[in-house]
């Protein structure tokens, strides 16, 4: 399938992306060709065929709602860009 | 000293006492100054944590307490894998300074088994690519060929073996990430079943696809990694409880293991396109298995020209979920904004993401968003059950699937950035095993006209580690190929 430069922008805003022009271009061409190999699949005749979400069948495991880890403030904000005291730090959002 | 060793070799002269886990891991440290300028396998390297782990396994060894099968063993892991208060980049600029707070269960599986973790080798970031040319930190170069790419992504731990830098590596494997490097750098690698060995804290590309693995020099090495790396994890839900197999014992008979073995060749791994060494290698190593007692038969996976296809739309959508998280907020990179949070978003994504990482969130993004879910990402799960089936039908005729892991070796550094969708075909005989979440090792099984490695792939059906390793290993114990060393190195001998 051919992908226009439009539906790029669209999915990059989806995608929190800012893109350059040029990047806009190279991918409306790379994923244009990669649609094009990803189109194949339509020859394949799936009715009645059941999708495959993950090849082990897990059931969804059950524990006791117990705290297992203490917490550690410090140790989990080391790596924040931006704090201020025990917060994570953020631009304005409501004026 | 030498860090040629294989690490049974290393932990039975531990155990006798000619040989210190300080001196084995200051070799390792040496071997990596020495030769890392031309190789380039690490991001980062640990030696005064190396050193205190390998002090703790010299007194553990001198008081008689050293339980662990690798205690005193130098090990690089993977830089996609969370090792505590230690830098943890994922190759990429976003987590440039993230140093986790804790370590994944496999890292703390083999801190917990006496291993010395060197260093944080090279990949490609976030695990996305075939020939670590899409690091944020530049490229590993291959140990046999510094022009040519060690594969990816977990070509850093693939390089690292490979030059004598770490007795052996953890990798991650989504679509070939052990086994690509491991046969283009003459090493063994093994992508275990998918829920055999835990992901927690291992930094997430295609949720349903990950999974870590042992890169070692022999098979006998591998199979004992992987001893420690199995087993249930509560802290992933998808980790499977079910006993670990036996790894040592499926290893233990050597050639012997080939008897009886039935062994599928599938006829879509072959032909069009492939380098003639690589397929000769393989059709050689059949003859082997057949000397050795095995049966060889053609089979038939009818739906391998749709796995990458399928492959690409099922990875890069959980891709653009599971990065989704790498905000700007809470770790990571932030890019500077005048904006508001939007734009916060924006920017930091685009700063921080290399070319290939945003052509997958990209991607995956497109083939979820409305009106494209059906054809692409629905469909593709469809095709998945196609692929999964494939394997079963040969399965109930077979004990393994022996293949080639590419249709060449090493390629030039360079010779495939320039179009994504043929770097994405040179992992079309792996991504098939990872979207059936089979196990599967590649061993060395030859050399190209240029001297470089050329690997051989064994697949058993789920939980099936045991019969590929004993597979595997008595093709090794009937050949050479894993003595074999890089020709700078060649001075050095193969391990006794």
């Amino acid at each position: 399938m051919k992908i226009s430069v439009e539906q790029i922008r669209h999915v990059a805003l989806l995608a929190r992306l800012a893109l350059t022009p040029a990047e806009e271009e190279e991918l409306t061409t790379n994923l244009g060709q990669i649609l094009q190999h990803m189109d194949k699949l339509n020859q394949l005749d799936t009715s009645g065929v059941e999708p495959t979400a993950h090849i082990v069948a897990v059931d969804t495991p059950w524990r006791e709602d117990v705290v297992t880890n203490a917490p550690d403030t410090d140790a989990l904000l080391a790596n924040a860009p931006a704090r201020d005291d025990d917060l994570f730090l953020v631009p304005k959002i409501i004026d | 000293m030498s860090t040629d060793l294989t690490i049974a070799t290393a932990a039975e002269r531990l155990r006798r006492g000619d040989l210190t886990a300080v001196d084995l891991t200051q070799a390792a440290l040496d071997r990596i100054a020495a030769t890392d300028d031309a190789i380039h396998a690490f991001l980062t390297v640990t030696p005064d944590e190396a050193l205190a782990a390998a002090r703790a396994a010299d007194a553990a060894f001198a008081n008689g307490t050293a339980a662990g099968p690798l205690t005193g063993i130098p090990i690089a892991v993977k830089d996609v894998i969370a090792t505590a208060g230690i830098r943890t980049t994922a190759g990429s600029k976003i987590l440039a300074d993230f140093v986790p707070a804790y370590d994944a269960t496999v890292t703390r599986r083999l801190k917990d088994a006496g291993a010395v973790i060197v260093g944080k080798v090279n990949c490609d970031e976030f695990a996305m690519g075939s020939s670590n040319e899409n690091s944020a930190y530049g490229v590993t170069r291959n140990p046999w060929d510094l022009d040519r790419v060690p594969g990816g992504s977990s070509g850093g731990s693939a390089a690292a073996v490979a030059a004598g830098q770490a007795l052996a590596s953890l990798g991650t494997d989504t679509g070939g990430s052990i086994r690509l490097p491991a046969s283009y750098t003459g090493i063994v690698g093994m992508k275990p079943t998918y829920g055999r060995v835990s992901r927690f804290g291992v930094v997430a590309y295609a949720s349903s696809l990950d999974q870590v693995g042992p890169m070692t020099r022999d098979v006998t090495d591998c199979a004992l990694v992987l001893s420690i790396l199995a087993g249930h994890d509560p802290r992933d839900s998808t980790s499977v409880n079910r006993p670990v197999g036996d790894y040592a014992a499926a290893v233990a008979g050597g050639v012997a293991g080939a008897r009886g073995l039935r062994i599928a060749l599938p006829r879509e791994y072959f032909g069009e396109g492939m380098q003639p060494a690589v397929e000769q290698a393989v059709r050689t190593a059949a003859t082997t298995f057949r000397d050795a007692g095995a049966t060889v038969h053609d089979a038939s996976l009818p739906h391998t020209e749709h796995a990458v296809g399928t492959y690409y739309i099922l990875a890069t959508a959980e891709a653009s979920s599971n990065l989704a998280r790498y905000d700007g907020i809470r770790y990571g990179l932030r890019a500077p904004t005048d904006g508001g949070l939007l734009d916060l978003y924006r920017r930091t994504r685009a700063a921080g993401f290399g070319p290939e990482v945003k052509r997958r969130i990209m991607l995956g993004t497109y083939v979820l968003s409305s009106g494209y879910y059906d054809a692409y990402y629905l469909k593709a799960q469809k095709v998945r059950t196609l692929i999964r089936r494939d394997f079963e039908q040969v399965f109930a005729g077979a004990d393994v699937i022996m293949t080639p892991v590419a249709p060449t070796t090493a390629f030039r550094i360079g010779e495939k950035t320039a179009d994504p969708l043929q770097m994405y075909l040179s992992d079309v005989f792996m991504i098939s095993i990872n979207l059936a979440g089979l196990p599967s090792i590649v061993l060395p099984c030859g050399v190209d006209e240029n001297g470089m490695p050329i690997g051989l792939q064994i697949v058993g059906p789920p939980f099936g580690e045991e019969i590929v390793l004993r597979a595997a290993r008595s093709f090794e114990a009937a050949t050479t190929w894993h003595h074999l060393r890089p020709p700078d190195l060649a001075e050095r001998k193969p391990p006794q």
